[in-house]
């Protein structure tokens, strides 16, 4: 019987780049920024690392096929690269591959890379790419803002809510995200906004206007993960474990079977509900110190913080409007902007937010530290459609917690 | 046993473009218009071309009845979107009938639409059973008269033998290589001789020697004529021809200028559909047709006419309307003017063939599956059944999906997708007997939105423009049903 990843592998050293329109980085130079911190951070050389693994997911934008970009901008010596892709949650896929690597025993250290360069399309929001030869003849013609803003008909017509107080919700959300993200010098967006703002930005696709979506940036982030033995051999202390690392990917059910109605992620549950099995959590909403979950809209982390079931259901956006997700609330989300503010480099994204978990337990998160030490974060990292989709939960902890 | 029509049926697009907007773009330029200004032509949508509009009157036409016992599938246009690809296929697969089927586009003539039904007549008197559909979407240069008087859409017949609701007593055509317009391989737009000549030649001479031609044969006086379907000429200029051939002038039909416009090959099928939604048994229908000559064709109305189920004729088609008064809409989709689409429109529309022709039972007929283990409907089909709790392998068996009703789970306007008719519509939709899917929708009245819970429709439209290589797919999208139609 599978005993689960936790306690078995610590975080060595993490890095990010700053995220933003980076019309001077082409993702190589992204990739190096990130790295150097990292490798600076876990006080190891290059030589050090016995496999990496890198996550893009619109390669074809940017690097292209491969592992190979990632060992030549890193000029890895020769050891086993992978290149991983799960729609926006590859991220985590590449913290997955090296955690999982260190914990069967196949290296000593191990390095999880994501990088996205997604501002050279000439054009803003993501590109719009083609999906397949097959899914191209009757897919509908969704955007990102489009395919998830169907979750807000949907939940309102579930809880029998009216769309004008969900909006405005879904409106508090954004607004804790940019006071947050003001506070966060590597952050794509920085600059206040009021609740007025949202409420009459214009409507990218109904419900969601300007300020309900993420931005859309390059960047990149990463983590070197090894065994918490040998990371106090190379002297550090108050490790940052990993208590659970759990995948859910929808198998067509929802998108097929006439029981989903359209208003919550099938797949964050799931992997929710192993994740807390994993890491022996029992009552996420009071024993979560803290949470970065996956923002791509406003709407998305309203519904998301039912589905890790740290709000009852049908009642998120009460939390959110009391301010229980806010900075100085009791479980704050988004606490260095999240995609919202830190912005959406996608291959980055699921190792962006496990670097603010890490800079909190740490106490380096600068202006936007936590008062209270925290002791577990989770991080909540989705790719694809509400209908068709990946989504990864990952909790980090303190030692012994 | 009795030769003739055994069902109808019609289809318009939805839009109604407001002449008088026309007027107000061009009445500057040319002054003629401006009395042109006057009620509605029909707008096809984007996505909408004459083989959309011949799947949609053939679904009007065939409605419950048993689509495997048709024949033939006789297409009559001057707009098929396809030179080399018969369209004829493409809307026989449409409206799943049976592959064991005569196919034939007609084109090449305003005559098309009669000469089809002509063609499908002979066959039912061989026995067969012919489906006839009339469509058109003819472009137009801007400020033309044509612009003015043209309107989009399509009618079915189906012909056989048996208990039919018309009854043939007779036909005649007479070929005239009578140029009134023309459009070739190098010119985009019809190029249009005066109208003066063409009444005084054509409708006051041609017409009549076919029309007495067939009296004649047939030994039917002129004035027992209850119905008169001309689809062509003004209303003055047919009571000239009414009365030149002594038919009442009571008989002419309504020849929808008003409040549709001149359907092309379409047109006179589109009348007969009229026609035979107010004939009374016993009552007589001539039809015409008139492009390079003349068809005439002669119905009695029976009594089965009374007893064909509802369906979407030239009433219920006229009354689904909504009113457009931007007349750039009309200019945007149909690629008459130079729009700013954006960087998000370049996306590569490249269909495999091979992909295309494997996967046509879902993008051309709707047809998913069915598990033949548990009964769970599910659209695509796939190898493995959906349902958690059945997981059987190959057991799914055709089922189609086109022609049953779905209720609204989600949905948006997106604004940022690329769109040729921005906000575009889509959500998921879900279907009274099982299964689901997300898809695009069509004929969202923006004024009127959308609810979780509404009934939708299937129409079949034109999912893509491969503009790079001259090809446009087909699929399938979900149309909202408001409580009453109109504005």
């Amino acid at each position: 019987m599978a005993s689960g990843i936790r306690d078995k592998v610590a975080i060595l050293g993490m890095g990010c780049s700053r995220f933003g329109e980076r019309w001077d980085a082409n993702a190589e130079d992204l990739m190096v920024e990130a790295y150097t911190e990292a490798l600076a951070d876990a006080g190891i050389e290059t030589g050090d690392i016995d496999a990496a693994w890198l996550a893009t997911a619109l390669d074809e934008q940017h690097v292209g096929k491969s592992a190979v970009p990632v060992a030549t901008a890193l000029r890895l010596p020769y050891i086993p690269a992978t290149r991983v892709e799960n729609y926006c949650a590859s991220g985590t896929e590449s913290f997955r591959g090296a955690v999982y690597a260190v914990a069967a025993g196949a290296c000593d250290i191990a390095l999880a890379i994501g990088v996205e360069k997604l501002k050279d399309t000439g054009y803003g929001g993501l590109p719009q790419r083609a999906r397949g030869t097959v899914n191209d003849l009757f897919w509908p013609n969704v955007s990102a803002p489009g395919s998830f803003a169907q979750l807000a008909s949907a939940y309102a017509s579930k809880h029998r809510m009216n769309k004008a107080d969900l909006k405005r919700a879904m409106g508090h959300v954004s607004v804790k995200s940019h006071d947050n993200g003001l506070l966060n010098p590597k952050a794509h967006l920085q600059r206040k906004i009021d609740i007025d703002m949202v409420l009459n930005a214009a409507i990218v696709a109904e419900p969601l206007g300007l300020f309900d979506c993420c931005g859309v940036s390059d960047g990149s982030a990463c983590a070197i993960v090894t065994t918490p033995e040998i990371a106090r051999s190379l002297g550090k202390n108050d490790l940052v474990m990993v208590k659970a690392l759990q995948l859910s990917v929808s198998n067509g059910r929802e998108l097929q079977y006439n029981d989903w109605d359209g208003s919550y992620f099938h797949t964050t549950r799931v992997a929710a509900e192993r994740a807390y099995k994993e890491a022996g959590i029992k009552d996420p909403r009071n024993q979560l110190s803290m949470i970065e979950v996956h923002d791509c809209f406003s709407v998305t982390e309203l519904v998301t913080m039912e589905d890790l079931h740290i709000s009852g259901e049908g009642r998120a956006s009460h939390d959110i409007l009391d301010g229980f997700y806010d900075a100085d609330g009791q479980v704050p989300c988004q606490l260095d902007g999240g995609l919202k503010c830190f912005g959406h480099p996608i291959g980055a994204t699921g190792l962006r937010m496990l670097y603010e978990m890490y800079l909190q337990m740490q106490g380096r998160a600068g202006a936007r530290q936590l008062k209270s030490d925290p002791v577990f974060g989770l991080t909540h990292n989705l790719g694809g459609f509400p209908s068709q989709n990946v989504s990864s939960v990952t909790i980090v902890g303190r030692e012994g917690a | 046993m009795s030769v003739g029509l055994l069902a109808f049926g019609a289809y318009l697009p939805q839009l109604r473009l407001q002449r008088k907007s026309i007027a107000a773009a061009h009445g500057w330029f040319e002054p003629s218009l401006v009395g042109l200004g006057r009620g509605e032509r029909t707008m096809g949508s984007w996505d909408e071309d004459s083989n959309t509009m011949s799947v949609e009157a053939g679904r009007a036409c065939l409605a419950d009845g048993d689509r495997s016992r048709v024949d033939g599938l006789y297409i009559g246009s001057t707009s098929f979107p396809f030179l080399d690809r018969q369209n004829a296929v493409l809307v026989g697969e449409a409206l799943s009938l049976n592959s064991d089927l005569q196919t034939f586009d007609l084109a090449g003539s305003q005559r098309a639409g009669t000469s089809a039904l002509l063609a499908a007549l002979k066959g039912a008197a061989a026995g067969e059973q012919g489906l006839v559909i009339g469509s058109d979407k003819r472009r137009t240069k801007a400020a033309s008269a044509a612009e003015m008087t043209y309107g989009d859409g399509a009618a079915a017949v189906l012909v056989g033998e048996g208990d039919v609701v018309a009854e043939l007593l007779g036909s005649h055509t007479r070929s005239i290589d009578f140029i009134d317009h023309f459009r070739t391989q190098e010119s985009e737009f019809d190029y249009q001789w005066e109208a003066r000549w063409i009444r005084d030649e054509g409708l006051m001479k041609i017409v009549p020697d076919a029309v007495n031609a067939l009296l004649h044969t047939s030994g039917i006086d002129a004035q027992d004529i209850d119905h008169v379907c001309c689809p062509i000429g003004t209303a003055s200029e047919q009571k000239l021809l009414a009365q030149k051939l002594g038919i009442k002038a009571e008989a002419l039909q309504d020849s929808l200028q008003n409040n549709c416009g001149n359907t092309g090959a379409a047109h006179a099928l589109l009348m007969l559909v009229g026609a035979l939604e107010v004939a009374s048994p016993g009552e007589l229908i001539m039809l015409l047709g008139f492009g390079q000559g003349c068809d005439v064709l002669l119905f009695r109305a029976t009594g089965a006419l009374a007893k064909l189920p509802a369906r979407t004729g030239l009433k219920a088609a006229l009354a689904n309307r909504r009113g457009e008064a931007n007349y750039f809409k009309y200019l945007t989709f149909n690629g008459l003017i130079t729009m700013e689409h954006g960087l998000r429109a370049e996306t590569d529309k490249n269909t495999g063939l091979s992909t295309a022709y494997r996967n046509r039972g879902l993008t051309t007929g709707f047809v998913g599956g069915k598990c033949s283990a548990c009964g769970t409907a599910q659209i695509p089909a796939a190898p493995i059944c959906v349902n958690p709790h059945c997981g059987s392998v190959g057991t799914q068996v055709p089922h189609p999906f086109a022609d049953t009703s779905a209720v609204l789970n989600s949905y948006t306007s997106d604004r940022l997708t690329y769109s040729m008719n921005p906000p575009a519509w889509y959500g998921m939709i879900q279907f009274a007997q099982g299964g689901r899917i997300m898809i695009d929708f069509a004929d969202v009245a923006p004024e009127q939105g959308l609810q979780v819970g509404m009934s939708m429709r299937m129409v079949f439209r034109v999912r893509d423009y491969d503009h790079k290589r001259g090809f446009r797919r087909y699929y399938w999208k979900a149309a909202p049903i408001y409580a009453a139609s109109g504005e």
